[in-house]
C-alpha cells in the first residue's frame, strides 16, 4: 500500500552551479514569447541555445522542473479552494491516497497541526469544487476546513533561488 | 465573494489544456503545440500573450519543485490579524523576499486564522529564524502558527479544463 502514495520526504540534494541558478531564475516568469525562445534566453544568459534546452530537460527528468507552462489566475481560470482534514495519525496514508486519487486535487501535503492533511481542489466552476468537498465529507467523518481564497496579495510569481 | 463562471470557456479550451499540462522543452515549442492544435505558431504566441495581458495567465514559464532543488523546508504560516489591519500586514509580508505566497482566507468556527503565507528554505531552523525575524521586524504581535510540511503526497499543476 505504501508504494502507491508518492512520498518525497527523503532529502534529495541537487547541486546547482551559479549558472544553473541564473538559468532557473530566468525561466520562471516572462518566458520569451518568440518562435525560438531558447535562442532569446541564450543571448540574455550567454549560454548556447542547445545547452539551455539540454539542461532544462535534465532538470525536468530529475523532477526539479514540474512543467513548462502557464500558472492561471485561480479565480478566473475556474474555481478552487484550500481544504484541510484533521485525520488520526494512523489513518493519514490511507486518507491521503484517497484524496490523491481525486483528479481535482493537485497539491496534497501533510503538515504539523491537528488539521494535518492540506490539499488544493481545482475545477472549472464552484459547483464542481463543492461536489468534491461533499464527496470528501461523506467519505471521511473528520473535521474538514474549506478555505477558499478571499484575496491574493502575492500569488505564484515564481521562486527566487539563492 | 467573487462570482465564478458556471460555463467553462470553450474557445481557449484546447490551448488552456496544453498550457496546464505543459509544453515540450524543444527549440520551437510553440510550433510543436500549434501542430498539435492545428493552428499556426504565430497564433499560439499571440493567444498566450493575450491571455497574459488579460490576467488569465499569472505566470508563464517553468514551474519548479522546491523540494527537488534542495529547498526541503516548507512552512505555511497562518495569522489571526484583525480584519481592518489584514491588508496592511499582508503587504508587509508580501514584500519580504522569503515569502513566496500570501493570501487572505475566511475564518471558521474551529479555525481563527485569516492570513496565510508560505516560506520555503533549505533548513527548518533557518525558516524558523526567518519567520521570527520578520515577526520582530514588523512588530507582528498577532496569534500565529507554523505549519511545516512533513510529507508531500501530491504536487502538480492545476487542471481547470
Amino acid at each position: 500500500m505504501e508504494g502507491i502514495v508518492k512520498q518525497t520526504s527523503v532529502p534529495y540534494r541537487l547541486e546547482l552551479s551559479n549558472q544553473d541558478r541564473d538559468l532557473l531564475n530566468a525561466v520562471q516568469k516572462d518566458f520569451p514569447l518568440h518562435p525560438q525562445p531558447f535562442k532569446v534566453l541564450s543571448n540574455q544568459l550567454g549560454i548556447p541555445e542547445q545547452e539551455i534546452i539540454e539542461r532544462l530537460n535534465a532538470f525536468q527528468q530529475n523532477n526539479a522542473i514540474s512543467r513548462f507552462g502557464a500558472v492561471f489566475d485561480h479565480q478566473r481560470a475556474g474555481a478552487s479552494t484550500l481544504a484541510a482534514l484533521a485525520v488520526p495519525e494512523h489513518e493519514i496514508e490511507h486518507v491521503a491516497e484517497s484524496i490523491n486519487a481525486l483528479k481535482e486535487v493537485n497539491h496534497n501535503y501533510q503538515r504539523e497541526h491537528e488539521f494535518n492533511l492540506w490539499f488544493v481542489i481545482n475545477a472549472c466552476n464552484q459547483v464542481e469544487v463543492d461536489s468534491v468537498l461533499t464527496h470528501i465529507a461523506a467519505e471521511f467523518d473528520y473535521p474538514l476546513l474549506d478555505l477558499p481564497m478571499a484575496k491574493g496579495y502575492h500569488i505564484d510569481l515564481g521562486f527566487p533561488l539563492w | 465573494m467573487v462570482e465564478q463562471p458556471l460555463e467553462c470557456e470553450l474557445s481557449e479550451h484546447a490551448l488552456r489544456k496544453v498550457l496546464q499540462e505543459g509544453l515540450p522543452l524543444v527549440a520551437r515549442p510553440y510550433q510543436h503545440i500549434a501542430q498539435q492544435l492545428g493552428t499556426s505558431e504565430q497564433a499560439v504566441i499571440e493567444k498566450i500573450a493575450a491571455m497574459k495581458q488579460q490576467g488569465l495567465i499569472k505566470r508563464f514559464g517553468m514551474v519548479l519543485r522546491h523540494h527537488e532543488l534542495g529547498y526541503t523546508a516548507n512552512c505555511m504560516v497562518v495569522w489571526d490579524v484583525p480584519d481592518q489591519q489584514v491588508d496592511q500586514v499582508a503587504q508587509l509580508l508580501s514584500a519580504e523576499p522569503a515569502v513566496t505566497l500570501c493570501y487572505q482566507r475566511p475564518r471558521r468556527t474551529n479555525w481563527p486564522f485569516n492570513l496565510f503565507c508560505m516560506i520555503h528554505g533549505k533548513e527548518r531552523t533557518q525558516v524558523q529564524q526567518q519567520i521570527e525575524s520578520i515577526t520582530h521586524k514588523h512588530l507582528l504581535n498577532y496569534p500565529h502558527q507554523l505549519l511545516f510540511s512533513t510529507r508531500q503526497f501530491k504536487q502538480r499543476g492545476a487542471h481547470y479544463v
